[in-house]
């Protein structure tokens, strides 16, 4: 059984974590140093760098500074930033966990600031040691996924695999989250014919089309030198091992980053923002997913790659899958689980299912990941803008 | 997954309607195989993960790995040729592609 931390709103973390959370660039040093002597024993860095306010970003810093893996939150302002602190931290308050406020100008620079958190860190972490546990079902658990440095073999190996592991978490009726609609582009009206009621269905081609003219806005698709020296030839293949992630289970809902889905299923997460192209990409990079997966509760993230990427995250543990056997004979440290084996004969998608399966119930117990182990706590955020999700992207039809 | 007697174990064919064949595993230039019933000699070295033609696609005729279209192909291709940025496109937004994509296209657009 899995043993979780209870919060004020119902839900249960698998880590008990302080986030240190810088409110601009400005603080990002300060943040970062307060962190340090703290970063191997659950203190860890997440932060916005704009100095302007959006509705987006502030979402993202409330849904994350209350997320389940977190128990206790830093705040570190430089004091004149336009990011409504007051109003976080209130949130962070109001959700029943510790939090603090440092603001750099008023506490008197660099070195006081950084004392002053480091102290408070400190206090904290042992406080957080000390909280009780309680029993956590499958049910309760929310899993993400995401490719990263795919190649040809991705789409073969790990991503149907990681399908497969969700297909045992969503018989369970945990929630599990799939994204980056820019890289399901050519999969539309398959994914549609999986939708809980035809709305939905409707709803995910109108989100992938939204993808593609976003996408054709800045000149290419989600698809790099990387992905092409690999083997994968168009969107569309690359959209094809994607899409495998998602294993066969019914679609039920449309989420958007910071939205918590309604109850356990599978859902997509609508990362490519709403309205005209105005903030460059829609992902930057695949930590600027990770970190809207886990805006929207995700406890531990699937995470395949064939080309071999070492990311981690911070708050929520990264599971490693290598889809490509060469690779994992590479950089096998870094890896969780070889699905090359696949391609070479030597297990079955099922037996690599199973096998992420049993780990994510292991790594929810507590057992470090491969990239938790290895210190990666990699964090983005930057803006974006999103209007609300529309009734037919709800389980039920309105 | 199609991997019978008819086609070779170091290759995959991911679904009966498909027109692409997969590499399991590094493949040689001037190799023959049996794909699907076809005989087929590789025109260049095919990586693990790439894939190449089995049977004649003619231009603008649709590219179909595990039963989607993944793009059109861009001129005649024959069996045994890969298939890849230089013969296959997509039907929505292109590929970005830097040096050793360049390179790639220089080395296929001469074969």
């Amino acid at each position: 059984m899995i043993q979780g931390y209870l919060r004020q709103d119902g839900r249960k973390g698998i880590r008990n974590l302080v986030a240190v959370a810088y409110l601009v660039e400005c603080a990002h040093h300060v943040a970062r140093e307060i962190v340090h002597p703290h970063r191997e024993t659950g203190a860890h860095l997440i932060g916005f760098p704009g100095c302007f306010p959006n509705g987006y970003s502030q979402k993202m810093m409330e849904r994350l500074c209350t997320h389940p893996n977190v128990g206790a939150v830093l705040l570190v302002s430089l004091g004149c930033e336009c990011f409504n602190r007051t109003a976080l931290l209130e949130t962070v308050r109001a959700s029943g966990r510790p939090a603090e406020l440092i603001v750099i100008q008023e506490t008197g620079g660099t070195r006081r600031s950084v004392d002053a958190g480091r102290a408070w860190v400190a206090r904290t972490l042992d406080a957080l040691r000390a909280a009780p546990r309680v029993d956590m079902a499958v049910d309760e658990l929310v899993v993400g996924t995401i490719c990263g440095g795919s190649d040809a073999t991705s789409g073969l190996t790990a991503n149907p695999a990681m399908g497969r592991a969700f297909d045992f978490l969503v018989e369970q009726n945990a929630t599990c989250i799939f994204e980056e609609t820019g890289e399901l582009i050519g999969m539309e009206h398959w994914m549609a014919k999986r939708a809980q009621h035809p709305a939905l269905g409707e709803e995910i081609v109108r989100t992938v089309a939204k993808a593609a003219r976003y996408y054709d806005a800045y000149g290419h698709a989600s698809i790099g030198p990387g992905n092409a020296d690999g083997g994968l030839t168009t969107i569309e293949e690359k959209s094809l091992g994607a899409y495998a992630k998602s294993g066969q289970s019914v679609i039920s809902g449309i989420i958007k980053p910071g939205d918590t889905p309604a109850g356990g299923g599978l859902y997509l997460l609508d990362v490519v923002p709403d309205g005209e192209p105005r903030f460059g990409f829609p992902n930057i990079n695949d930590n600027a997913e990770i970190a809207e997966l886990i805006a929207c509760g995700s406890h531990l993230i699937l995470f395949s790659t064939g080309r071999g990427s070492v990311v981690g995250s911070a708050l929520s543990p990264v599971i490693k899958v290598c889809a490509n056997p060469d690779t994992y004979q590479r950089m096998r440290d870094d890896m969780d689980v070889d699905a090359g084996r696949i391609l070479e004969g030597r297990a079955t998608l099922d037996d690599v299912g199973r096998e992420i399966y049993d780990l994510i119930l292991r790594v929810a117990e507590g057992e470090p990941t491969r990239s938790e182990a290895l210190g990666h706590q990699e964090f983005i955020l930057t803006y974006k803008t999103f209007e609300p999700l529309g009734p037919a992207c709800f389980p039920t039809a309105a | 997954m199609t991997d019978d007697a008819e086609t070779d174990p170091r290759v995959l064919v991911l679904a009966p309607d498909d027109n692409v064949a997969i590499a399991k595993r590094d493949l040689r230039a001037g190799e023959s195989l049996t794909v699907m019933g076809h005989a087929v000699t590789l025109a260049r070295a095919i990586p693990t993960g790439h894939k190449f033609a089995f049977k004649p696609v003619s231009k603008d005729e649709k590219i179909v790995k595990y039963g989607a279209p993944i793009g059109r192909a861009l001129v005649a291709i024959a069996p045994g040729e890969n298939m890849h940025i230089h013969n296959v496109t997509s039907d929505y937004i292109p590929t970005y592609t830097l040096d050793a994509g360049h390179q790639y296209l220089e080395e296929n657009r001469t074969q």
